[in-house]
């Protein structure tokens, strides 16, 4: 990484300073466009391109034109169940997130005695992940010997058998990925903490009840972030492999066939690696699609400052 | 409230009923983010309960909450049912080579964007901003062809190499938006003592940013330690696995009863070394946070 200072040093004389600037620059970023182009772009583009074969990693990929994604789309119930799946657990699980993340950050932004202990201990879950995570709740959702059925047992409720279960195992995910819900309430919180109080002081002054503060100054001053966290939160929620693998293994009956999952099955113990190849360039699409949707959306509800009107 | 005439006794009645109402307020916050709190610790309440039973305690109905007696052997021989010191050992490797190419190359690569300009930084920018956005399956498959063409399945290089290429996008946004509150007057300064530009980035913004830097070494620390996907396509060979690959493995492998309280056990000492960090440099999070996900 030395060689940068080396290399301008000795540019001849006649390289105009805007010149040697870029050259520096180019310099500087380029691990990034190298890893760029060798790890994104061109994976991209030879994803596209995979995804018209029939390959098995062995012998020569077959070019077969749309045939993978006419197979996807007419032929293949797992793969619309794998995409009702990950849709549900978005959509239900997306919405609970925020506006418990929301919410918790709203008490937590008060002057609390043990503030920093409870935020702590709510951040917490956030930092471990993986397969630690999930034999831990694996064992908490054990249907006979779980603690969740155990608590329930107490108030005279018979738990269901949750991962067992093709109506419960979803849900099961669901109730375990609200146990990370402090990552987003600390963004929130911190988001909350840089709302300027003169605001709400000239509020109050002019009469504003506390809803009223709450609608036109919160939310506003807050959309911002609660727009990175959608974003964040959709891209997330439609790549989840690692608790569906482990705890499951997608079952049962495909009651939690994530889509990730059924993309890793098809590659890595399938070999159908044109198929998916072919499931990735289309959950690419899906995600490109609502990350547009919600860009595209944003100038209705997001309100950014220095912004002289706020658009409604 | 009106700033008008207020006279004395209404002013007193309204801080009081107030002062009512905030302490209700702060009653009501106090119980909801306690069950909150509940919610939070039985999980790990649950699992030191369980990592300290006997067996034969693990499956009593109705169950023990306090394991009687306790037994501490669950930890050494749930570590040694598995080659876990080799697996903490890889894990090690890939961790920690991986951050520090990710804290140069991303730091390298966001200096260039917080300092430089050239021809086509700005679009350069926004397609290092899209990155952010991008689902890394839809590279996965023809990484792994072409890490398969170089011979590196079963190594640990597919893990390690990506992170000297710019470390993420994630990593340089952050670092970028910390050089940006570097006064550019230092900068300025070096140069008329006839710094060159690498200088500039390698004697001063690198110093000035090491907080910066640790939330990227602690993110990329987590993100490497927990990380499934990645190992389990690359790794097949059980003396390279680590400790996630052997965690999994352990678990499937059980007979015919689950060894739940060594399983519990071994979990959390995986746990561990992610809660020691988080409990050592707590403030690194907050202000990774408030950096890219506030002010971003």
């Amino acid at each position: 990484m030395g060689n940068g200072a080396a290399i301008t040093r000795s540019l001849p004389r006649r390289w105009t300073l805007s010149q040697r600037e870029t050259l520096e620059f180019y310099l500087f970023i380029s691990p990034w466009l190298l890893g760029f182009v060798l790890f994104v772009a061109g994976p991209m583009l030879a994803t596209l391109l995979l995804s018209f074969t029939q390959w098995d990693l062995l012998t020569q990929p077959k070019i077969v034109g749309l045939s993978n994604y006419k197979t996807m789309f007419t032929d293949d119930p797992i793969f619309w169940q794998s995409l009702k799946v990950t849709a549900t657990y978005s959509f239900v699980g997306i919405p609970l997130h925020m506006a418990l993340a929301f919410g918790l950050a709203l008490l937590l932004n008060q002057r609390l005695v043990f503030l920093p202990l409870i935020r702590t201990i709510y951040y917490m879950p956030s930092v471990i992940s993986g397969v630690a995570v999930a034999t831990l709740w694996l064992w908490i959702f054990n249907p006979d010997f779980g603690a969740i059925n155990v608590i329930l047992a107490k108030f005279g409720v018979k738990g269901p058998q949750w991962l067992a279960s093709e109506t419960w195992a979803l849900p099961a995910l669901i109730i375990m990925s609200l146990w990370g819900v402090g990552g987003a309430m600390i963004v929130y919180l911190a988001g909350l903490q840089g709302i300027p109080t003169d605001l709400y002081e000239a509020a109050a002054i002019d009469g504003a009840n506390g809803w009223q503060r709450f609608r036109y100054i919160t939310i506003p001053m807050m959309s911002p972030v609660i727009f990175f966290n959608l974003v964040m939160g959709i891209i997330n929620s439609f790549q989840t492999f690692t608790y569906a693998y482990v705890m499951t293994r997608g079952g049962p009956h495909y009651a939690t066939m994530m889509y990730v999952l059924y993309l890793y099955q098809n590659a890595f113990q399938f070999f159908q690696m044109g198929y998916a190849s072919a499931l990735a360039w289309v959950l690419f699409l899906i995600i490109l699609v609502f990350t547009l949707l919600i860009f595209k959306s944003s100038p209705l509800w997001v309100y950014y400052e220095g912004q002289l009107h706020p658009r409604r | 409230m009106s700033t008008k005439a207020l006279n004395l006794g209404e002013v007193i009645l309204w801080t009081r009923r107030m002062s009512v109402r905030r302490a209700l307020v702060l009653f009501i916050s106090y119980i909801i983010l306690g069950s909150g709190i509940v919610f939070i610790l039985i999980p790990f309440f649950w699992m030191i309960s369980t990592a300290l039973k006997e067996l034969g305690q693990v499956f009593l109905d109705p169950p023990v909450w306090i394991p009687d007696p306790v037994v501490w052997s669950n930890f050494w021989e749930g570590w040694n049912a598995m080659p876990f010191t080799l697996f903490l050992r890889n894990t090690l490797i890939i961790t920690l080579t991986s951050m520090i190419g990710q804290i140069f190359s991303a730091s390298l690569v966001a200096f260039g964007f917080a300092r430089l300009r050239g021809k086509g930084s700005d679009i350069l920018f926004i397609v290092l901003l899209s990155t952010l956005m991008l689902p890394h399956h839809v590279t996965l498959i023809p990484q792994f062809v072409l890490y398969r063409l170089l011979g590196w399945v079963d190594t640990f290089l597919p893990l390690i190499v990506p992170a000297f290429f710019g470390g993420g996008a994630f990593y340089i946004f952050l670092l970028r938006q910390f050089f940006l509150t570097i006064p550019l007057e230092l900068d300025d300064a070096a140069r008329v003592d006839g710094a060159s530009t690498f200088t500039i980035y390698w004697r001063i913004l690198l110093p000035l940013a090491r907080p910066a830097l640790a939330t990227v070494a602690i993110f990329s620390f987590l993100g490497h330690w927990n990380d499934f996907l990645h190992p389990l396509i690359y790794l097949h060979n059980e003396k390279l696995f680590t400790l996630s690959l052997g965690l999994n493995l352990f678990r499937a492998e059980a007979s015919a009863v689950t060894p739940w309280n060594q399983l519990m056990a071994v979990s959390l000492l995986v746990m561990l070394p992610p809660l020691v960090v988080f409990f050592v440099a707590q403030r690194y999070f907050i202000q990774g946070i408030v950096f890219t996900g506030v002010k971003g």
